[in-house]
């Protein structure tokens, strides 16, 4: 009998014949690149005053975490919302729920396998972006120890698990940018509207976060949690953003993974 | 595996949309080895019924058994099922095999064994490595029928297969559907095409404004018509007045310089003796075959049916005529 297996292989599948993959995965391997050619063609005399800025130079390790630093403010969410967004509409679109739903299949099982699905793609995206961030880098300011955030220096292996392990961490607000892109793909039933609405909920998230006044809400936003892999960067390790932000993620994306499954599983397929 | 129950089995199915009634009530039952028509022009919510029955759509009220099963509550009631609902649709970036590959893998057991064989049986076979965006519409009709196939069905739903196809097509689809149910395929087919169900089905529904109007064989609804009469006279409007006031003619309807009505032998010869008195001269009177067509429309034509009719009792239909 077919299992949630069987759908997830056929959604991989799917996605390795769509545009919309190839259009994600390579902003994946493309913005790393641009960003080391502008490294290196930027005037020496400037530097920036975010964390690991001045490394850029010294260190090819610094870049992939620069790039977790700013494409936290709409990149990665939107290369998320490319396949998150679109998996449950573009069945909308083809109109091939009918389709599916007259097999062998039950609905939680085409739920399931397409969730996997898209996370399987974000998961790729943010360690295709990760790994081409490290090779360009290397090749740009060479492979070299980094300094911490908290000034103690890192040697250059222990500085590359480092990077993958906070690659690691930054899935967690990606997997609740992942549920919320589903949710709005069951919901809106289409693709183009649901891609936009994640992005947009994700900088509204971030919007909020700048307001005056609400400051306090910082910890609890969503935005905040793409920052929390800089925890593994200090000496001792931080834990405490990393474990709120498994927290303060499950809160924003297990409400909506579960409206998703709920709207999915309910709904009537009265159209296509 | 569920021997002995009815394939199909509706009792009291409702559909609302809000204020919008789309299906009133409908009852039907298709036995085993029926090939049987679902008629209704557009919009009689013919496309609604069959999406309840293949539990796409939750039902308002009422149920639907395939096999003694509810589709509402497990594909399970599915296994032996199989049929599309409005234009089969697929994949568009996909190659037609890789469409059925990916719906066999979805259906479990031998299913991928039987791709071969289901394009082979649909004339598919030289465009299977074709992208399912670059067929034609006739093409994935056929392609519908070869992923229903993939199941091996014993109960086809198919809603309006032939739709939008040109002759050609139309005629292979109904020789198609023809061959399937001569393999013992029980087909509960929709469809607005009159020929298309006289040409296939043994047994109708007519489906009028989401009710049933009639239920049965499609040999017992003509023989229930009554003879059809044709009559040319020298003065139309008196011999329409005549007809009408004549007791056992029925339906009764003047067009194109000719009258037509139904009643059996002996009443036609009273009628044309009343005729003659009236002063109005027979040209012809003859009696002519009864088509579905004569009797779909002596059905879904005129003033709608009050109050929720009981569908699938022959009374209505009765009526009706």
């Amino acid at each position: 009998m077919p299992s949630v297996a069987t759908v997830y292989r056929w959604e991989l599948f799917k996605l390795r014949h769509q545009k919309r993959t190839y259009l994600g995965l390579g902003a994946a391997v493309l913005v790393p690149i641009l960003f080391v050619l502008a490294i290196h063609f930027r005037h020496r005399s400037r530097g920036g005053d975010f964390a690991f800025s001045s490394y850029l130079d010294r260190s090819g390790l610094a870049v992939p975490l620069v790039i977790l630093l700013f494409g936290a403010v709409w990149m990665f969410p939107l290369i998320t919302a490319l396949v998150a967004g679109d998996i449950f509409a573009s069945e909308d679109h083809n109109g091939t729920l009918k389709t599916i739903f007259t097999r062998s299949l039950e609905r939680w099982q085409v739920f399931a396998g397409k969730t996997l699905a898209a996370s399987t793609y974000a998961i790729l995206a943010i360690f295709i972006c990760g790994t081409v961030a490290v090779i360009a880098g290397s090749i740009q300011s060479g492979f070299n120890s980094l300094q911490s955030l908290s000034g103690t220096i890192v040697s250059a292996p222990k500085a590359l698990e480092l990077v993958y392990v906070s690659l690691l961490i930054y899935l967690i607000p990606i997997a609740a940018i992942v549920c919320i892109g589903l949710l709005l793909s069951a919901l809106t039933r289409n693709s183009a509207a649901a891609v936009v609405g994640t992005l947009m909920v994700s900088l509204l998230i971030q919007l909020i976060g700048i307001l005056p006044g609400l400051g306090s809400l910082q910890p609890y936003l969503l935005s905040t949690q793409f920052n929390a892999w800089q925890g593994l960067l200090r000496t001792p390790i931080d834990w405490e953003p990393i474990v709120r932000a498994a927290w303060v993620c499950a809160l924003y994306g297990l409400p909506a993974l579960l409206a998703c499954f709920l709207v999915f599983m309910r709904r009537d397929v009265a159209g296509g | 595996m569920s021997d002995g129950l009815a394939p199909v089995e509706v009792r009291g199915l409702v559909k609302r949309y809000g204020e919008l009634t789309a299906v009133a009530g409908v009852d039907l039952t298709v036995n085993t080895g029926d090939v049987y028509g679902y008629l209704g022009p557009n919009g009689a919510g013919k496309t609604t019924s069959l999406r309840m029955m293949l539990g796409l759509i939750r039902p308002t009220e009422g149920s639907v058994r395939l096999f003694g099963r509810d589709p509402m509550e497990s594909v399970r009631a599915l296994e032996g099922v199989a049929g599309f609902v409005e234009a089969p649709t697929f994949y568009p970036y996909l190659s037609a095999r890789k469409n059925l590959e990916m719906l066999a893998a979805y259906d479990g057991g031998g299913a991928s064994g039987r791709v071969d064989s289901a394009l082979e049986t649909v004339e598919l076979t030289d465009r299977a490595k074709d992208r399912v965006g670059g067929y034609s519409h006739g093409m994935r009709q056929r392609l519908g029928i070869a992923a229903a196939l993939l199941r091996q069905p014993r109960l086809l739903l198919l809603d309006e297969p032939a739709t939008g196809l040109d002759p050609a097509g139309m005629r292979d689809m109904r020789l198609l559907i023809r061959r399937l149910a001569d393999q013992g395929i029980t087909v509960l087919l929709s469809s607005h095409l009159l020929t298309e169900v006289e040409d296939v089905c043994n047994r109708v529904a007519i489906v009028r404004s989401g009710r049933i109007v009639y239920e049965g064989e499609i040999a017992e609804l003509k023989r229930g018509a009554g003879t059809s009469y044709r009559l040319e006279t020298t003065d139309d409007e008196l011999a329409l007045a005549v007809c009408r006031a004549q007791p056992g003619v029925g339906d009764v309807r003047s067009q194109n310089a000719r009258i037509t009505f139904t009643s059996d032998e002996s009443t036609a010869a009273e009628l044309s003796q009343a005729l003659i008195e009236a002063g109005a001269l027979i040209r012809a009177l003859a009696p002519q075959t009864v088509t579905l067509e004569d009797l779909f429309f002596r059905f879904t034509e005129g003033d709608e049916p009050e109050g929720p009719a009981p569908p699938s009792d022959p009374a209505p239909a009765q009526a009706a005529r």
